[in-house]
């Protein structure tokens, strides 16, 4: 990290300084190394966009940054303060205002609670206001994510997914939080409807204010949705910057890679025919390769590569980015 | 399904010239439920030609694994009852012999499913499993399996296969095991590979190796692939032609690049449109209200009509899978009024105009 960002801009709702999370194995016997230095702010009333393959700590971070499991090292400063040092009474009301949303519905629900009961939950955990106060809130939340009155007297059962994620979106928002981590919150819906519940998270956030960090492993979803972008490789960040950059200017080898492996529901007229196709698989966190991580699937991988850990630079502005090369002309094709 | 048994016209064989390698004609499927038989799917009607890549798509619960299920005779336990014919190269599927169906299940049709782990079985090694499967539909020997083994595990792109072949499921990635599972089907060198899912549980950048694979095997080996899938860019990258599901019935069929332009169908027509793109676009995303109807709930006519903008009153009649032109079908009276959009945003922006842009 170079000193140009160590200071938390102002408008930071979230700080992120060389967040290191690590697990034991099952085993006991290894260290998982889910996140491994990771630094970036996340700016108030933005949505912040995270994208990465299976296992290469999305969901780790979007956890941490809502501390709902601790960093092994590093700090996360939620509107420059940090919420550990807070007495306990404070941390958890402090809490409410970063909810996080996870990919299934019906894990977040309880079968034999009706959805009005469910969304009144938190605000009765939280004891708010009065009861008629509360149910008063819990309708309005229903109403703000779309669904008619009588859905609060129905079970999760008789709802359908994109309905059933409704509820929990309205769940999160009955404690009116500043910010709301959705991690692959699309995911399990059908395609006909995801459109309607993005749409729902763009309306949100213009009348309430909301600032989101959006977690996918969906490059479309991200690129409709998210303000800036970053990309995970491995436990790391390979590449931070605004989404149109990113995805049309990308500048790390992974996202070249990564955009070019999408598939696009183009006609064959309009498909590049020159895909870049990866070779190898993605390395285990525990042993990570020394020097780049990307290095034994890197299509421009040199012997500097294996040496040394690509410094994280602001290449552009506001476009960051860990490759020894990034900035060598042609490097990226475009 | 009361509509008799469809025959096969002279005009729908004749279609490309090539003859169909597979016909299905009026498949429906019923199951035995707690509340009573339910028909799943209905009226299915499709071609595939030899070494022809066709995609199926559809949202989930639209019966895409059970039709290609039902192509093996693979069903699960509360099946109730299969109508119409699946023909394959003369034999109907859907009413040849249980040892007929043995000597074609494998060896000249194969499948592999999402989850690789579910197909290998834990305790024997790769190599063994996909002999096994050569040895059961061939006459060869032990030493030869092990060679053509080897071979299909090169050719599915496993580096350095004899430190492999010997390797339990466990100890491979996801990717590889899903390779396994793909040299596993080829080994007989089957004219039809069914793939339900092949690379949904798959990361994208290994999604793109076997996709490739998919493709480049059909193309030499003259494989027909019939590729299950719900998402619409990985049959964009793969197939040549798109057979769109919705609730238990074939609604368009048409190549690849006709679906994806100028779909016919309100259905397809929405669901390119509710896509969101590469390009970063902030605005709002198009979307079709509603839901699918259940199979408990399907209404009569349409199966579309409570979410179609273009409902109207005739709708309500049973649609046919009608005859488009130029070898399109579409299950929708409407289509020739009306002018879709496809997955190009804005909708009358072409193909052209839009690169020239760039
Ligand atoms: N509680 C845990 N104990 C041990 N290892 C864990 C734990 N949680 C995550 N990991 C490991 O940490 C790494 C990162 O996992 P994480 O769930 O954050 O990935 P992800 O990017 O969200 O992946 P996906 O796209 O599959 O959801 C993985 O190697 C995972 O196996
Ligand atoms: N064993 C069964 N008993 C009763 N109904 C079944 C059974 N198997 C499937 N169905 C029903 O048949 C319909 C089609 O199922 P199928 O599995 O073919 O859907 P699909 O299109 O493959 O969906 P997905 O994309 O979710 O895999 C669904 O409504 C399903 O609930
Ligand atoms: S530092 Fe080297 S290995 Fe890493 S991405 Fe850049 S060129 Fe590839
Ligand atoms: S038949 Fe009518 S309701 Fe059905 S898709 Fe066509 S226009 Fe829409
Ligand atoms: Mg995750
Ligand atoms: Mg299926």
């Amino acid at each position: 990290m170079t000193a140009a960002t160590a200071e938390p801009r102002r408008d930071a709702i979230i700080s992120v300084r060389d967040l290191q999370v690590r697990f034991q194995t099952s085993d006991r016997r290894a260290t998982v190394k889910a996140v491994d230095g990771v630094n970036f702010d996340v700016r108030r009333g933005e949505t912040f966009g995270i994208i990465g393959e299976s296992g290469s700590g999305k969901t780790t971070i979007g956890r941490a940054l809502v501390f709902l499991l601790n960093p092994s090292a590093g700090a996360i400063l939620h509107d420059g303060i940090d919420p550990l040092a807070l007495p306990r009474r404070e941390f958890q009301s402090h809490r409410r205002d970063y909810q996080i949303i996870f990919q299934d519905p019906n894990a977040a629900l309880n079968p034999r609670m009706t959805i009005l009961a469910s969304v009144l939950e938190p605000l009765e955990l939280a004891r708010v206001g009065s009861r008629t106060e509360r149910e008063r809130q819990a309708r309005e939340a229903l109403e703000r994510v779309g669904l008619p009155q009588e859905f609060g007297e129905r079970y999760p059962h008789q709802l359908s997914g994109g309905q059933k994620q409704r509820v929990v979106i309205a769940r999160a928002l009955t404690l009116k939080p500043k910010l709301i981590v959705c991690d692959e919150v699309v995911a399990a819906l059908d395609m006909s409807i995801r459109g309607d519940v993005l749409n729902l998270f763009a309306d949100l956030q213009r009348d309430l204010g909301l600032t989101y960090v959006f977690i996918t492993h969906d490059l479309a979803v991200v690129a409709h949705i998210s303000e800036r972008v970053a990309v995970m490789y491995l436990g790391q960040f390979v590449e931070l910057g605004p989404t149109e950059e990113v995805a049309e200017r990308p500048l790390h080898p992974y996202t070249i890679a990564l955009l070019s492996a999408e598939p696009r529901p183009l006609p064959s007229s309009m498909r590049q025919e020159s895909r870049i196709v990866l070779q190898g698989e993605v390395p285990s966190p525990i042993d990570p390769p020394s020097g780049c991580r990307f290095r034994t699937r890197c299509p421009h991988a040199q012997p500097l590569c294996t040496e040394r850990v690509p410094e994280w630079r602001e290449l552009k502005p506001d476009h960051w980015v860990a490759c020894h090369f990034a900035d060598r002309p042609n490097f990226s094709n475009n | 399904m009361g509509e008799g048994q469809p025959a096969l016209r002279k005009s729908e064989v004749a279609r490309e010239g090539a003859r169909p390698l597979l016909s299905v004609r009026g498949l429906g499927i019923r199951f035995k439920t707690t509340q009573g038989i339910w028909q799943a799917t209905r009226r299915i009607d499709f071609d595939i030609a030899p070494g022809e890549r066709v995609g199926i798509v559809g949202e989930s619960g639209c019966g895409k694994t059970i039709t290609g299920l039902s192509i093996l005779r693979l069903l699960p336990g509360n099946f109730a009852g299969l109508d119409g014919r699946i023909l394959f190269d003369g034999v109907d599927l859907a009413s040849c012999s249980a040892r007929q169906m043995r000597a074609i299940r494998g060896k000249r049709i194969a499948m592999i499913f999402q989850e690789p782990m579910s197909a290998l079985d834990p305790v024997f090694t790769v190599g063994h499993q996909i002999a096994e499967t050569l040895r059961v539909h061939s006459n060869v020997g032990e030493e030869e399996a092990r060679a053509r083994t080897l071979e299909m595990l090169r050719r599915v792109g496993i580096a350095s296969p004899e430190r492999r072949i010997d390797d339990y499921p466990h100890q491979l990635s996801g990717g590889m095991r899903q390779r396994v599972m793909i040299a596993a089907s080829l080994i007989c060198g089957p004219q039809l590979l069914i793939a339900d899912e092949p690379t949904t549980a798959l990361d994208v950048t290994v999604q793109a190796q076997i996709l490739e694979l998919l493709r480049d095997i059909s193309e030499t080996s003259k494989t027909a692939l019939m590729l299950i899938t719900h998402d619409l860019g990985v049959v964009a990258e793969t197939c040549t032609r798109m057979i769109t599901m919705y609730a238990g019935e074939v609604i368009e069929d048409a190549t690849v690049d006709e679906a994806l332009v100028r779909p016919l169908h309100p259905y397809t027509s929405g669901l390119l449109r509710s896509l969101p793109h590469l390009s970063p676009r902030h605005g709002r995303l198009p979307s079709i209200p509603g839901r699918v109807p259940s199979i408990a709930e399907m209404p009569a006519g349409c199966r579309f009509r409570a979410r179609c903008a273009h409902a109207t009153k005739g709708c309500e009649a049973e649609q046919k899978l009608q005859d488009a032109g130029g070898g399109r079908k579409v299950r929708c009276w409407r289509f020739a009024e009306l002018n879709l959009p496809g997955a190009l945003h804005p909708p009358d922006t072409s193909a052209s105009a839009r690169v020239a842009r760039q």
